[in-house]
C-alpha cells in the first residue's frame, strides 16, 4: 500500500510545480518524500490542467445545489465562481476538496477523484473557507505548525516556513498573540497564510473578503495578487464583481446551480452588456413609471426598484435624450459595464440581495 | 499535456482500500494538538476530575466504612469498605474522564470551535481525528488513574502486587466510554440533548454494583446492570485489586474490547457522515 501510495503521489503532482514549493516536504503520514530535483518546471504554451469537472450534480434531498456543471481549470490560472448566497459555488468548492460527496458526474483534481482520494488530494490544497475556523485554543503561531501538522509535515520545515507565512500575512509581531485578538482582516489573512503551510497547487478560497471593510480587503487582494504571481491556481467563490474583476483570469457565473456563462470579465461584460450603463433614479415610487417612458433610449432598458438602468454605447448621449424627453432624474450616473450588469442580465437578479 | 491521465487506476485501488479516504495515519497531530492546546488550558479541571473519586472514597469508604466493617471481596475473602469500594470508584473515574473528553469537549469542537471542519480539509481523514481524541481522552484517564492508584496505595488498600495492572485496565475502561461517546456525541445538535448523558451516567455510577453487591438485586434487574458497561469495569478492577482472577475476568475485558471496536466503527461512520457527505 506505501508503494502504491508513493507511485501515485509522485506521477501526477511532479509534472508542474507549485510556485511556493521550492522547499524539499517530506509527508510523514505517507512516507513519501519529494524532492526538488525531480519536479520539473513547465512553461508550456498549454499548462496541465489541474481541475476537471464534468456533469458534476449534488443534490440535497428534493434541493439541487449543484446541477449538472462542468469546467476545467490549468494549472496557474485564477478561476472565479461568481453568484449570489445559495448558487451552489460554495457546495462545489466541497466537492473538490473532497469534504462533500457528489450525487453524480466526475471530478479530477490533478489526476485523482477527491471523494476516493480526500487525504492525497487536500495534501495538494489549501482552503480559506466561508467562516474563519482558527483553533482559538492555539496562539497564532502555533495555529501554522499545528495545521502543518495534520499534512505529516515535519517541524524542521514547519517552523521557518511559518515564520516566513505570518511575514507574508504581515502579522510577524502577532506571532505569540491569542486568536482572539485579532480583528477581522487578520484573522482573514492568518486564515490565508494556514492555508499556504503545505505549499499547495491550488488554492481554494470561499468568499475570501466578505465582511471585511475595505483597507481589509484591498490587502487581502495584495496578497492573493503575490500568490497568482507566483503561479498558485486560485479558486474563487465570490458574490462581489469588483472581486472577481480584480482576481479572475476567468469565471463561471453560476445561478441555482447552474453554469449561466462562462468567459473572462472582460469578455462576459462585451458579451452579455453594452460598454457603459447609465444609472437613473427617480425616487422608489416612480423608478417603475417612469420607465416606460424611457422606453427607445440605449441598447436596454432595466427597471429596478431602486433605480433604472439604460444600457448604452454611449451613456452620456444617453443622458442627453433623457433629458430632451423632459424627464428629470434626482440622480443621474453613467459609468462602465460590470459584472453585476452580466448577472443582471443573465439571471434577472442582483448579486447581492 | 493533461496530466488527468494515470490517475484512473489508482483511484480504483483506492477505492478498494478499506479506510482509503478516511485514514491518513496521522492522528498523532491531532494528539500534539490536544497537547498544544492544553498547555494553555484549564489545568483546574483536570484536578477536579482527580479529586471527584478522591473525595468519594474519603466519605464513603473511611467515612461510612467505619459502621460498616469489613465486607467479602470478590475471592471470597474479607477486606474493608474502602479497599471495597475503591476499585469501583476508579472505574466511575474512568469513565468521568473518558465521558467528558469525548462527550462535551467533542461536541464544543464540533459544534461552535469548528476544529473538526478545518481538520479535515487537510490530509487527515475522519478516523485520524477520531483516534486522535480518543487517545487524548485516554491520556487523561491514565493520569487520573495513576493518580488514584497511588492515593489507594498511601491508604494502604493495596495488598497485592496484581493491583498495578488496574492502571491499564482503566484506560481500556476508558478507551471503552471514549470511543462510544464521541460516536454518540455527533448525534447531539443542543445543550439539552448534551444533559441527556448526565442523565444515562449518573446512575449508572449509582447502581452498578459500585457501593454493595450485586445480590442485593431481584435477578431481572441483575441482569440489566450486567449489560450496562460499567459495571463490567466495576467488576474487573475490583477482581484486580485482590488479585483474584476467574472466567468472568476475561468476559469483562471481551466487553470493553467489542464496545471499543463498535465505537470506534461508530465514531468514524459519524464523522465521515457529519463532515464530507
Amino acid at each position: 500500500m506505501r508503494g502504491l501510495l508513493q507511485k501515485y503521489l509522485q506521477e501526477p503532482f511532479h509534472i508542474f510545480v507549485g510556485a511556493t514549493s521550492l522547499l524539499r516536504v517530506h509527508n510523514e503520514a505517507t512516507g513519501s518524500a519529494t524532492h526538488s530535483e525531480s519536479w520539473q518546471t513547465s512553461f508550456d504554451m498549454n499548462p496541465p490542467t489541474v481541475i476537471s469537472a464534468r456533469n458534476l450534480t449534488k443534490t440535497y434531498g428534493e434541493l439541487t445545489a449543484v446541477d449538472n456543471i462542468s469546467f476545467d481549470v490549468p494549472a496557474g490560472e485564477s478561476f472565479g465562481l461568481l453568484g449570489p448566497n445559495g448558487a451552489g459555488k460554495s457546495t462545489t468548492m466541497k466537492m473538490i476538496g473532497g469534504v462533500s460527496q457528489r450525487t453524480s458526474g466526475t471530478l479530477n483534481i490533478m489526476g485523482l477523484d477527491p471523494e476516493s482520494h480526500g487525504p492525497e488530494v487536500r495534501a495538494h490544497l489549501g482552503v480559506v473557507p466561508q467562516q474563519d475556523n482558527l483553533d482559538e485554543e492555539l496562539k497564532v503561531r502555533e495555529n501554522l505548525i499545528v495545521y502543518g501538522r495534520y499534512f505529516g509535515l515535519p517541524l524542521s520545515y514547519l517552523r521557518p516556513k511559518a515564520d516566513e507565512l505570518l511575514e507574508f500575512a504581515q502579522l510577524t509581531d502577532k506571532a505569540n498573540s491569542k486568536v482572539d485578538a485579532l480583528s477581522g482582516g487578520m484573522k482573514r489573512r492568518l486564515t490565508i497564510a494556514r492555508s499556504l503551510i503545505n505549499e499547495p497547487r491550488i488554492l481554494l478560497l470561499d468568499e475570501p473578503t466578505t465582511g471585511l471593510d475595505p483597507q481589509a480587503r484591498h490587502i487581502l487582494w495584495d496578497r492573493l495578487f503575490r500568490l497568482k504571481e507566483n503561479g498558485v491556481t486560485l479558486i474563487l467563490t465570490t458574490h462581489y464583481m469588483d472581486e472577481a474583476e480584480q482576481l479572475c483570469d476567468r469565471l463561471i457565473v453560476v445561478d441555482k446551480g447552474k453554469i449561466m456563462a462562462e468567459g473572462s470579465p472582460a469578455s462576459l461584460i462585451r458579451e452579455h452588456s453594452s460598454r457603459e450603463v447609465l444609472e437613473l433614479r427617480f425616487g422608489s415610487e416612480r423608478n417603475s413609471l417612469i420607465g416606460v417612458e424611457l422606453q427607445g433610449i440605449g441598447e436596454r432598458l432595466e427597471t429596478l426598484p431602486d433605480r433604472v438602468l439604460i444600457y448604452a454605447h454611449d451613456g452620456e448621449a444617453a443622458l442627453e435624450q433623457v433629458s430632451a424627453r423632459g424627464l428629470r432624474p434626482m440622480t443621474s450616473l453613467v459609468r462602465r459595464s460590470s459584472l453585476e450588469d452580466v448577472f443582471l442580465r443573465l439571471t434577472g437578479r442582483s448579486l447581492v440581495d | 499535456m493533461s496530466i488527468l491521465t494515470g490517475g484512473h487506476s489508482a483511484t480504483d485501488i483506492a477505492r478498494e482500500r478499506k479506510f482509503g479516504p478516511l485514514y491518513s495515519r496521522n492522528a498523532k497531530a491531532v494528539v500534539a494538538r490536544g497537547l498544544m492546546a492544553a498547555k494553555s488550558s484549564t489545568w483546574l479541571v483536570l484536578l477536579s476530575g482527580f479529586f471527584e473519586p478522591v473525595l468519594f472514597l474519603l466519605a464513603m469508604g473511611v467515612g461510612m466504612g467505619s459502621i460498616v466493617g469489613t465486607v467479602q471481596g470478590p475471592g471470597g475473602e474479607d477486606i474493608s469498605y474502602a479497599a471495597y469500594i475503591a476499585p469501583a470508584l476508579l472505574a466511575v473515574s474512568a469513565m468521568n474522564g473518558a465521558i467528558y473528553d469525548s462527550t462535551w469537549n467533542v461536541f464544543f469542537k464540533m459544534n461552535f470551535a469548528k476544529l473538526y471542519q478545518g481538520m479535515l480539509y487537510t490530509s487527515l481523514g475522519p478516523l485520524d481525528v477520531a483516534m486522535g481524541e480518543i487517545f487524548l481522552a485516554l491520556l487523561r484517564g491514565l493520569l487520573y488513574a495513576t493518580g488514584f492508584t497511588a492515593v489507594m496505595g498511601v491508604m494502604g488498600l493495596l495488598t497485592t502486587w496484581w493491583a498495578i495492572l488496574v492502571i491499564p485496565a482503566s484506560v481500556l475502561i476508558a478507551f471503552g466510554f471514549a470511543s462510544f461517546g464521541m460516536g454518540i456525541t455527533s448525534f447531539m445538535k443542543t445543550f439539552q440533548q448534551m444533559d441527556w448523558i448526565n442523565f444515562i451516567l449518573l446512575p449508572m455510577f449509582l447502581f452498578s454494583a459500585t457501593f454493595y453487591p450485586l445480590s442485593v438485586y431481584p435477578q431481572v434487574i441483575q441482569w440489566f446492570i450486567q449489560a450496562m458497561p460499567l459495571w463490567h469495569g466495576v467488576e474487573l478492577l475490583r477482581q484486580i485489586s485482590v488479585g483474584s482472577f476467574s472466567p468472568a475476568t476475561a468476559i469483562h475485558v471481551g466487553y470493553y474490547l467489542v464496545m471499543i471496536a463498535l465505537g470506534i466503527m461508530l465514531t468514524t461512520g459519524r464523522l465521515r457522515q457529519l463532515f464530507l457527505k
